[in-house]
């Protein structure tokens, strides 16, 4: 299943459970997945249009009497376009806003540059106390929403809204700030979030095929993220590698070097390497961007060098 | 109540914590004295001994740096002592230059970046409507905020929603910081302007007399019922009740005060009509 057709569940569910759930739009409701639930519930659902500033200042207006409003655009129009609007009305004056960006870095495709953000993390990552949410599979993003919806504050949910393999099983229980341990090993650790994950456990597969052992950590919540793991990790493998579909500044890259930065190891990274996107289809853009397996695999050889 | 002597202590009181203090946004918050008596001391559904009540009329200053003037509403109108309004914007005070509802009792909106506190006052009216629970939201712009977008995203959005608990006031003293606001970047015809975004507009020939600013509140609440929000426009003096803030012109906006100017102004106050 899409992971929108996943949210929009999870929001239905959350909005029948709760009549203080709502979701707002800026006209990208069915991009978002939650198009179909107006009619269901013309009470919680109020679509905006192309004005996002005012739909997150509106967010904050409803949570401050008491609603649990969602707001859904794509990642660059959910992030930077109202970066002060997310600081100030929601961060600052501590409002309960969730807000839902879809097609993050590469996954904008064929809306090109524009739509792409590589930076989104990274714009909303120095807000005090916003939490930054990358979701791997349908699995995960289903044990996090309700997670998500109880937790009293700000919450960034990143969301890739096409088809994604699944990486975690069925009964896979999901704890906000904790990191997830996806593989044992004991030469690397790689932290993934997002997208790039199934990729990197299939880098660690081929690399095990040599000999090499990777740990593999998916740190879904990049801020705050779990220090606590990720310097564990380190410590035993010697070695890091960030694995990240943004901009190396500022996102997961970042956000592990900051954790590990008393650390004396070497911290390499598979990410986009500060530039802004393009148009073009999944695979051309991973090959531009340096987000292949094999980019993945040759930067951990890299990493596991510099030990 | 004397309306009239409620703009006095008002005024007084911005004129002392801002003296107190050695500089403030002075001329904006005196150009809502009148307004803020007349919703404070006679409008408002509120509580000053319950001031998180269900149901209370809300105030959203979107032009948050008139809050030392909203702070003197609230303190004369019982919410905390008048003393704490010595502590504007001293570290750790509860009384920050621009309005901020996690510290200010009574204070319903965090407020600042201009424009934003108005989509959060259109918010807060959506959420009365969906609770039901009769609450009007009282919603302060200024005219210089009126040049931010925001603030037409928000009128087109609480016209398009049939908001009519939203009751707008433009504090429209004419004055912004680097010079006339016609001459910046003017935003008049402002009355056709609300209308045009589908709002019952008002407009008040003189927002600092007290009388008119009542009698505004009063047929803008006959609107309530009408499908449409409503939009005061207040044409006001920024700086007014103070002859040397309104003759520093534009420079009003945030100047140094000190404590003996202070009483200067006091006493012109106390003295006036």
């Amino acid at each position: 299943m899409e992971m929108r057709a996943v949210y929009a569940q999870c929001m239905a569910e959350l909005m029948r459970q709760d009549r203080h759930v709502c979701v707002l739009d800026a006209d990208l409701s069915k991009a978002s997945g939650t198009r179909g639930l107006y009619p269901e519930f013309p009470q919680q659902m109020f679509d905006c249009g192309v004005a996002e500033q005012n739909m997150a200042s509106i967010a904050a207006g409803l949570a401050s009497y008491g609603f649990k409003p969602y707001i859904e655009s794509f990642t660059p129009f959910a992030t930077r376009r109202i970066c002060d609007q997310v600081a100030i009305s929601i961060c600052y004056a501590k409002q309960n806003v969730k807000i839902v960006g879809t097609d993050p870095g590469i996954s904008a495709e064929l809306n090109g540059g524009t739509h792409m953000s590589m930076e989104d993390v990274g714009v909303l990552r120095s807000i005090p106390g916003i939490v930054i949410f990358e979701p791997v599979d349908q699995v995960q993003l289903k044990a996090a929403m309700p997670v998500i919806n109880d937790y009293e504050g700000c919450v960034y949910i990143r969301l890739f809204r096409k088809q994604l393999p699944d990486v975690f099983p069925p009964d896979y229980s999901f704890r906000l700030f904790e990191a997830d341990k996806l593989r044992e090993g004991c030469d690397l650790s790689i932290f993934v979030s997002g997208l790039l994950t199934a990729d990197v456990l299939e880098a660690a597969e081929r690399l095990a095929v040599e000999g090499i052992s990777c740990e593999v950590l998916n740190i879904h919540t990049i801020k705050p993220i779990d220090r606590k793991a990720v310097i564990e990790s380190a410590r035993k493998t010697g070695a890091a590698l960030t694995v990240e579909n943004h901009n190396v500044i500022g996102g997961l890259h970042s956000a592990v070097l900051e954790a590990l930065a008393e650390e004396k190891l070497p911290v390499c990274r598979v990410g986009v390497e500060d530039r802004f996107g393009e148009v073009g289809k999944m695979p051309y853009l991973r090959q531009v961007m340096g987000l292949t397996i094999e980019n993945i695999i040759a930067t951990a050889r890299r990493a596991l060098a510099l030990k | 109540m004397d309306l009239k002597e409620v703009c006095k202590d008002i005024r007084c009181d911005i004129m002392s914590s801002i003296g107190h203090l050695g500089n403030g946004h002075i001329g904006g918050c005196l150009s809502v004295v009148e307004l803020l008596a007349v919703l404070y001391f006679e409008e408002m559904n509120i509580d000053p001994a319950e001031p998180k009540m269900a149901g209370r009329d809300r105030l959203v200053c979107s032009k948050g740096h008139a809050g030392p003037a909203v702070y003197a509403a609230l303190a004369n109108r019982g919410f905390f002592r008048k003393e704490e309004l010595l502590t504007l914007n001293q570290g750790g005070t509860n009384l920050p230059s621009h309005c901020d509802m996690n510290r200010t009792t009574g204070v319903d909106m965090t407020t600042g970046s201009l424009g934003q506190g108005f989509s959060c006052a259109v918010g807060a009216a959506l959420g009365a409507k969906l609770e039901g629970d009769g609450a009007r939201v009282f919603a302060i712009v200024g005219d210089g905020e009126s040049q931010e977008g925001q603030i037409w995203e928000a009128a087109m959005f609480a016209a398009a929603k049939k908001l009519d608990n939203l009751i707008g006031f433009t504090d429209y003293n004419k004055l912004q910081i680097d010079g006339s606001v016609a001459e910046v970047n003017d935003i008049a015809p402002l009355p056709d302007k609300w209308a045009a975004f589908g709002w019952n507009v008002i407009d008040v020939k003189d927002g600092n007399d007290v009388q008119q600013v009542s009698q505004a509140v009063k047929q803008a609440k006959a609107n309530l019922g009408s499908g449409r929000p409503t939009m005061v426009i207040l044409n006001t003096v920024k700086g007014c009740g103070v002859s040397f803030i309104v003759e520093m012109g534009p420079g009003n906006h945030n100047t140094n005060l000190t404590e003996e100017d202070a009483r200067r102004a006091i006493a012109e106050i106390r003295g006036g009509k």
